[in-house]
């Protein structure tokens, strides 16, 4: 689960990271008061969304005024802003971080990962800062620290202190980096996060270390032992139907194709989708229903899938272990009825109790289209589509 | 049964000499018909549900945990307030962990402690950072872990731990070792439907963060003499699978068939597993399946034959 910037912020302010004066408004007018408040003679403006790469579609700016901070919200807020990690169409943009701008004298990278490979929480660092990390890796790999945590013993002072000596953090901003990334550890230790990156650390003002950008994302699978965490969701940056599919225990991804598919299992849901591609054809979406499906979040499943438009043919593809094949069959007649599907439905059914499940759906004297296997349900989908 | 002690605090993994890591490799792939099997989360619904049907497989089930029931029957099975009391008084040496996620973690400890030495993990959902912690704790002991997040571990017509329809699994000499659980129930159905039957099906579960690993079970089925070839079936995200095509390079005596789910799939989206997420260049599931190809592993480039495949690979060896 990702969150903003703003709200990555005051959570790191919390664990003692130090982060620039600052706050979220929503209007015009919110802005120039938190400006005012804030004081000083300079401030940035940024707009809050879920994607990076801000600064290059005009949603990071600069004012000299009050005035001008107003005038920079008001611009931001409510429109849509492009950057390189959106759609060609953007993302609306409904709040602005009103900081104090910062005079920074150089930019360093710190991040925390959850390294596959190790298999441990990993802290990565550059005195390279300012740009993207995977960037930095390709053109001075030399100069990307990796450090694998030992969940023993944590990160200790020494391991932070041999951190900024490596990236030039020393004199008196070592104290402060080793501060810094103990907070950071302890953050992302204590609320189950997967990812955390300050880009840039900066040493401002000549000597003072200071968190001027940072993102975090957490682990949905914990979220729910930090309510605090779990009200920084904003459904605004997801898309609805997918929201609306997890609301029903749904994992659903939205694609480009126009056979729909309706699989238990991710990987055999990718399976699917990959056979469909082999027969020149092309998925609509990735869509498991999970184990233990019943009749409701089988016709759930077929509702959600039918609300992509580009959707000319459904294919059900299910082996089931944990799932019943009579329960699925009973959710794709209901669904049937009470939707009034019209596309044509191309049915594979495997596993536990296959004949019932293959009895019912027979019986219902639906026009079903049956396939024997993975292959023959891709080719019927495929044609399917193509016949139309 | 071994000499069983009745002190409750002795250090259960010096007990029973079927625990053993050399003769239990030797003796079969990480479960057989001697495996002494329970259930943590014993009494809960879908435990009893697969429980009962691993019982009709044949398998061994000793009895089940569920804490504050101990001393209770279940199944006409003991059941134990904790994994100890079930290694101590019935000789558990497997153990399926069926309980919620968020308290998996701490029941994947629990059966480390008591020297469970495979412990498969059924959960779906449990937090990455929980797992880290129980592979740390993991390098000071001799237990292996299947999961979290896979169907299980079955030895076909001998024992069967986990969610798996087993009628779809025929004994027999191919090992197939998988990410996920209902695209190896797809390879094993083609297997099957040409009569080539399994040594032992593994799942290694979906998660980022896992137990036994490719490399783990390949060496596994490389050591037993009832396997005569392996089924590899990964997906998109991390470097697993080429790591196991590698190591299956330098050491492995019998041919590898390989699949990976995800052609299709498109970059930076999670694709329902936790893991399954495309990175980088290197973890696509095209990447992957060409450089398992240049490492000598027979790839199948269409889910639907892996079956054929099967079969022709072993014609011709």
């Amino acid at each position: 689960m990702n969150i903003h910037e703003y709200q990555t912020k005051e959570l790191l302010r919390s664990f003692g990271v130090p982060v620039p004066d600052g706050r979220v408004a929503d209007s015009e007018a919110s802005a120039g008061i938190i400006a005012e408040e804030i004081g000083g003679d300079r401030w940035v403006v940024k707009a809050q969304i879920h994607a990076g790469g801000r600064g290059k579609g005009g949603g990071v700016l600069l004012a000299d005024s009050v005035d001008e901070v107003r005038k920079h919200a008001d611009h931001i807020i409510g429109n849509r802003l492009i950057t390189p990690q959106t759609s060609a169409a953007g993302k609306m943009v409904q709040r602005v971080l009103v900081e104090s701008a910062q005079n920074i004298n150089r930019e360093y990278y710190l991040g925390l990962i959850i390294d596959r490979v190790a298999q441990r929480i990993t802290i990565i660092a550059s005195a390279s800062g300012g740009m993207d990390i995977e960037e930095i890796a390709r053109t001075h790999p030399d100069k990307v620290v990796r450090l694998a945590v030992d969940p023993a013993v944590g990160l200790p002072e020494f391991l932070c202190r041999k951190i900024a000596a490596r990236i030039g953090l020393t004199g008196s901003l070592m104290p402060q980096a080793v501060k810094l990334m103990r907070s950071l550890y302890r953050c992302f230790r204590d609320k189950d996060a997967l990812m955390a990156e300050i880009n840039p650390l900066a040493v401002v003002n000549g000597d003072k270390l200071l968190a001027v950008d940072a993102k975090m994302s957490f682990d949905g699978n914990a979220v729910h032992r930090y309510p605090e965490i779990t009200n920084y969701r904003d459904f605004d940056e997801e898309d609805p139907k997918e929201v609306e599919a997890s609301g029903h225990g749904l994992n659903y991804i939205a694609l480009d194709g126009n056979v729909g598919c309706i699989v238990n299992g991710a990987g055999l849901a990718m399976a699917t989708m990959d056979a469909i591609t082999l027969h020149d054809g092309a998925p609509a979406n990735f869509l498991d229903v999970g184990g233990g499906a019943s009749p409701e979040k089988i016709a759930n499943a077929f509702r959600i899938v039918r609300k992509d438009p580009n959707v000319k043919a459904i294919l059900l593809n299910i082996f089931a272990g944990i799932n019943r094949c009579d329960w699925v069959a009973e959710g794709v007649v209901q669904a049937m009825q009470k939707q009034a599907i019209s596309e044509p439905v191309i049915v594979r059914l495997s596993g536990t109790n296959y004949e019932l499940g293959q009895e019912i759906l027979k019986k219902s004297g639906l026009p079903f289209i049956y396939a024997d296997d993975l292959d023959d349900a891709a080719r019927k989908s495929v044609n399917a589509v193509t016949n139309l | 049964m071994q000499m069983i002690s009745t002190t409750p605090h002795e250090n259960p993994s010096t007990l029973s000499p079927i625990c053993n890591h050399q003769e239990f490799i030797i003796m079969s792939v990480f479960i057989n018909k001697d495996s002494r099997v329970i259930y943590q989360g014993f009494t809960g619904q879908h435990a009893t549900f697969h429980a009962e049907e691993a019982i009709k497989h044949g398998t061994n089930i000793v009895g089940g945990v569920t804490p504050g029931k101990g001393g209770s029957t279940h199944l006409e099975r003991p059941v134990f307030d904790t994994v100890s009391d079930a290694v101590v008084q019935a000789g558990a040496d497997v153990s399926g962990i069926f309980v919620p996620p968020q308290f998996a973690a701490d029941a994947i400890l629990e059966a480390i402690e008591a020297g469970i030495k495979t412990i498969v993990v059924i959960a779906d959902g449990i937090p990455v950072q929980d797992m880290v912690r129980v592979k740390r704790y993991l390098i000071e002991h001799d237990s292996m872990i299947f999961g979290p997040n896979t169907a299980g571990v079955i030895t076909p017509g001998e024992c069967k731990v986990g969610i798996m329809p087993a009628n779809i699994y025929q004994p027999g000499r191919v090992g197939v070792v998988s990410r996920s659980g209902t695209l190896n129930y797809e390879a094993v159905a083609q297997m099957t439907s040409l009569d080539h039957g399994q040594s032992t099906s593994v799942g290694i579960g979906g998660d980022p963060i896992n137990g036994a690993n490719f490399v783990d079970v390949l060496q596994a089925f490389n050591d037993d003499p009832d396997t005569e070839a392996v089924v590899l079936i990964g997906e998109i995200g991390g470097t697993q699978e080429v790591d196991a095509a590698e190591w299956a390079k330098e050491n492995m005596e019998k041919p590898v068939i390989g699949f990976i789910a995800g052609v299709s799939a498109p970059v930076g989206r999670r694709m329902g597993h936790a893991g399954a997420i495309i990175s980088g260049e290197a973890d696509t599931a095209e990447a992957k399946m060409n450089r398992m190809e240049e490492l000598g592993v027979h790839v199948v480039r269409n889910p639907a034959n892996i079956g054929e495949t099967v079969d022709s690979v072993l014609k011709r060896s």
